[in-house]
């Protein structure tokens, strides 16, 4: 079997709660845009559409768990470590609705609480830890490595308690709120660890080659030194 | 990569359903499923009434019936939920077969499955008709802000280049006689990916610069395709009216 991700559909949150979702999602993006274009001005366009595709990519690549069971990486985390909380942010939140409008891949009703979750709440918490750790490990491949999976675990586990939030507000059904939330935090906890392994190394690896591209290490690098003015001898008279 | 840039969904038909206007077919498709959200789940009447509002344009648009079913599989996960809702759901039971289900659950599992399958299955009929770009046309159309339609844009076409650069690498991993497929081996897997990535972001600088020196100032220029007329923004309103006006006579 193939593990999918999941991504919600119509029906199961209400309508009004999934408006209110769609509403939040688009005012939490406007920001991220508004953000995002301030790291990367006119970049922001092609970068963002690399990174975008570079997610998309990642998230066809299978690769075995055990035998017979696949999975694939969902690269929020990645994403914020990498590119940071906009950029990425806007990235996985173009993945979502590309996938929703052109593979059928999650509710088009339900595309506010889809970014809400993945795109939002997923980054958000992916990066506070991600600054907040970075000050107190080292910022070497290894450091960001370490980094980049604790970000990984608890992101994942994070989005998928939105749903839980959301289906308490708005569910269809009456099923007890601790079952699901102790079932989606127990399949997210294993997701989250897959994915953190991959993640970690995968930003190592960057880390090691091109350190000037890691978002999570740019911030602490020292600004390059402003130019000396090269003294001009006057020409003697 | 002269193939053009057909995503998987897409099924090239001549039909009056492809040649509508993609913002039409957009607007058209999020209204029907917030009509389809939106019906009580008690109302059995009104998605059988969907159902076949659907299989109606599925006939206009060429697509077949068993295209449709194999590709609504991407919602199993869902069904098997829905499966499991009447077993674990509270409330008021009933005995069916010697098993005690719930009858809340019971609805909940009609609710999720209708709703969801009726969404998969007019969401697929928009990805069948309409090409890659013409969606990103629709949605810059229908006032979506044009930063997300450019890194949709950019993305849609880099995604086959960045997936072509992936497999190339899977091919050089294997013809060196490595084939890492377990999950104590996922260092090789992840070590690609991040230089997936690192071709990815140096491929988007490139891509900037070229863009720059040919002239880019923050926009692209819009590709130009008639838009939608009067008429079709009507042929293609018949499906949410409808679907609306089912909704009104079921309740």
């Amino acid at each position: 079997m193939q593990v999918q991700a999941m991504h919600i559909a119509n029906g199961i949150v209400d309508g009004p709660v999934s408006a209110m979702f769609a509403v939040f999602a688009a005012l939490a993006l406007a920001f991220c845009v508004w953000r995002a274009r301030a790291d990367l001005d006119d970049r922001l366009a092609p970068m963002a559409g690399l990174v975008a595709a570079f997610i998309f990519a990642v998230q066809m690549l299978n690769f075995q768990v055990l035998p017979g069971v696949s999975g694939h990486l969902l690269g929020g985390a990645l994403a914020v470590v990498l590119v940071g909380p906009w950029v990425g942010a806007l990235c996985v939140s173009t993945v979502l609705i590309v996938q929703c409008l052109l593979f059928a891949d999650g509710g088009l009703t339900a595309l506010g609480l889809n970014i809400t979750n993945m795109a939002l709440i997923g980054t958000a918490a992916g990066y506070l830890l991600v600054a907040a750790l970075m000050r107190l490990l080292p910022k070497t491949p290894a450091g960001v490595g370490a980094t980049a999976f604790v970000a990984s675990v608890i992101g994942v586990v994070l989005a998928s308690q939105g749903f839980v939030f959301e289906y308490w507000l708005g569910g269809t059904t009456h099923l007890s709120l601790a079952t699901v939330s102790g079932t989606m935090a127990g399949v997210h906890v294993l997701i989250g660890i897959g994915e953190g392994l991959i993640a970690a190394t995968t930003v190592a690896t960057v880390a090691r080659v091109r350190p000037d591209l890691v978002y999570a290490l740019r911030r602490f690098r020292p600004a390059a030194p402003a130019p000396k003015p090269v003294p001009v001898k006057e020409p003697a008279a | 990569m002269g193939a053009g840039h057909a995503h998987p969904l897409h099924l090239d038909r001549p039909s009056p359903v492809h040649r509508l206007a993609p913002e039409v077919k957009i607007a058209a498709t999020l209204l029907f499923t917030i009509v389809v959200v939106a019906t009580p789940r008690e109302e059995f009447w009104a998605f059988g009434g969907y159902a076949v509002l659907l299989a109606v344009v599925a006939a206009v648009a060429r697509v077949p019936g068993n295209w449709l079913l194999k590709r609504a599989s991407i919602e199993l996960p869902l069904v098997l939920l829905a499966i499991a809702l009447p077993f674990a759901g509270h409330g008021e039971r009933v005995t069916w077969l010697g098993m005690s289900l719930s009858v809340d659950g019971l609805y909940g599992a009609w609710n999720i499955f209708a709703k969801g399958t009726l969404g998969v299955v007019a969401s697929l009929l928009l990805a069948a008709s309409t090409t890659m770009r013409d969606l990103i046309l629709g949605l810059d159309r229908l006032r979506c802000p044009a930063v997300f339609t450019q890194i949709a844009t950019f993305m849609l076409r880099y995604l086959d280049i960045l997936a072509d650069d992936a497999r190339r690498m899977r091919v050089a991993r294997l013809s060196r006689g490595y084939d890492p497929r377990f999950l104590w081996q996922v260092k090789a897997f992840a070590v690609s990916v991040g230089s997936l990535f690192l071709r990815a972001y140096e491929r988007g600088e490139r891509v900037y610069l070229a863009m720059v020196s040919r002239g880019y100032d923050g926009r692209l220029p819009r590709a130009g395709r008639d838009k939608a007329t009067p008429r079709q923004w009507v042929q293609s309103a018949a499906l949410p009216v409808a679907a609306a006006a089912i909704a009104v006579m079921a309740s």
